[in-house]
């Protein structure tokens, strides 16, 4: 994706000034009801129509899921898990892809200026132009999701379809699903929507049921309600806790500064020494010195 | 008539202090440790991402970064191979560390000799080969175009946090091996030339200099 001109920029990686900011954007979300998904694949689809993505053909691994998993050209992937439970089989399909996270670990770990971009409604885009394929994306990012293309080395992942929702269109996904699990429009009103959902959820014996808005990563702008919000790891894995790792956030907080502030005071430290002391230089009594050991030793 | 350079030799003993093949493998290791300072730092913090220019860009410098690392890591082997023996712990370096202070205040004589390297720049050689090694395996976990899927997250991000600090670690000691070798007048001619006369082991590496004269007779 390019950076669009009708959105603004909140946050962008590898950057030290603050994007412009005197707006304040609708935040938007996209709300993935699990409990009303057929497990279709219209939005998967869609998806590739609208972005103009064709995954290469894999092989059939005896899953449904196919693609079996996310790749450079396959930014969204329904994940299939049949799952017991009380003596009844549930199919729990999940579509995974970004989640767009209000504290995004891909755009923090980001090296590139400009690489990964956080629209002010929430959108967490990435720019292809300015990558560099380093993949720090990948360690960054809590969810698994970010790909490295081989045949360009750039990261790719959902777009949320920044582009049509820079027009005021929700994404094709949103568009393409018969069901309506899939529904879009401003985190307000998707938390809202969503509540109505689990109540609904709840009447009907899953008393479990809530929704995935982990606050780990500062809220997501894709959501799921899911049937068992206990348990998020029965839907193919689905984080309990997502939050940028430790590892990360050392690595790209207190690391930096405390580095430049480390490598500021080598240099300075070897400057005042310099200006203050001065050269350490060998007299000619040292060499006289090392002329007499040698002709005593010779003699 | 002669020259500057024939007078020295005249008036003063001169001693091999790196012979030709320790300067060429020294100066290759240099080489590359800059190469690598200056694409790493343009990927380890904003402020310096325009040294990615110098490489020809962001993905130019991403693909190369991995592949200086590793001709620094063969060539590093051999001069560690080279000055591991001379680089080995004694007491009298604990000793000669315990009066660092002396040392950076010019009062040489309240120090203890010297052998060929003195204690600091046996740390040097220490730091130098730790992050050399950690550098480079961590280096290959993150080595995205071939290694990308190889190693599982957590390792990734390990490797992510262990590759800055041990490079912060590596720069912050090659700054201060640089200053020294500047701040000790004859330092640098003796890694880019060869020679050191004998006042100047005299005054560095006196334990070096009575080994040196003993081994002549």
């Amino acid at each position: 994706m390019a950076s669009l001109q009708s959105l603004d920029v909140r946050n962008r990686s590898a950057s030290t000034a603050v994007p412009p900011s005197v707006r304040k954007d609708l935040e938007v979300a996209k709300l993935i009801d699990v409990s009303k998904c057929i497990g279709c694949k219209a939005c998967q689809s869609a998806c590739m129509a609208w972005n103009d993505l064709r995954p290469d053909v894999g092989v059939n691994s005896g899953i449904y899921d196919n693609p079996e998993n996310l790749g450079p050209a396959a930014w969204t992937v329904m994940r299939y898990t049949e799952h017991e439970e009380a003596g009844r089989l549930e199919w729990l399909i999940r579509k995974d892809g970004c989640m767009h996270c209000t504290d995004p670990g891909c755009l923090k770990a980001c090296p590139s200026p400009g690489a990964i971009v956080q629209y002010a409604n929430g959108i967490v885009d990435f720019v292809q132009e300015n990558c560099i394929g380093c993949g720090y994306c990948v360690k960054g990012c809590p969810f698994n999701v970010p790909r490295i293309s081989k045949a360009d080395n750039r990261a790719y992942k959902c777009t949320l379809c920044s582009d049509r929702v820079a027009v005021g269109q929700s994404p094709a996904c949103a568009k393409a699903c018969p069901t309506g699990a899939i529904v879009f429009g401003s985190k307000e009103s998707m938390v809202d929507h969503a509540q109505g959902r689990i109540k609904d959820l709840q009447s009907r014996g899953y008393d479990k049921a809530g929704l995935y808005d982990p606050q780990g990563v500062g809220g997501t702008h894709v959501m799921y309600v899911l049937h068992h919000a206990d348990r998020p790891e029965l839907y193919s894995g689905l984080p309990n806790n997502p939050e940028i790792s430790p590892m990360v956030a050392l690595w790209k907080g207190a690391l930096k500064p405390l580095s430049m502030i480390g490598m500021g005071m080598a240099l300075l430290a070897g400057l005042f020494h310099f200006v203050t002391k001065g050269p350490n230089e060998v007299t000619e009594a040292d060499e006289e010195n090392a002329r007499k050991l040698k002709g005593r030793d010779a003699a | 008539m002669t020259t500057s350079t024939e007078k020295v030799a005249v008036v003063r003993d001169t001693y091999t202090r790196y012979n030709p093949s320790e300067r060429a493998n020294h100066w290759l290791v240099v080489v590359c440790a800059l190469l690598l300072m200056l694409s790493g730092l343009a990927f380890f913090h904003p402020v310096f991402f325009w040294l990615t220019a110098l490489f020809g860009g962001g993905q130019a410098a991403r693909a190369i970064h991995p592949w200086i690392g590793v001709v620094l890591a063969i060539s590093f082997t051999f001069m560690g191979i080279r000055f591991f023996r001379q680089n080995i712990w004694t007491k009298e370096d604990s000793e000669w560390m315990s009066h660092v202070g002396d040392v950076i205040n010019h009062r040489e004589d309240k120090v203890p000799e010297a052998g060929r390297f003195n204690a600091a720049q046996k740390l040097v050689f220490y730091v130098m080969f730790w992050s050399v090694v950690t550098l480079f395996l961590s280096g290959l976990v993150l080595w995205q175009h071939y290694f990308g899927d190889a190693f599982p997250i957590g390792l990734q991000r390990f490797a992510g946090l262990v590759h800055a600090v041990m490079a912060a670690a590596m720069i912050i000691t090659m700054i201060i091996h640089i200053y020294a070798a500047i701040w000790n007048a004859g330092s640098v001619r003796a890694m880019t030339r060869g020679p050191v006369t004998g006042g100047w082991l005299w005054k560095h590496h006196r334990r070096f200099l009575r080994e040196e004269v003993g081994g002549r007779k």
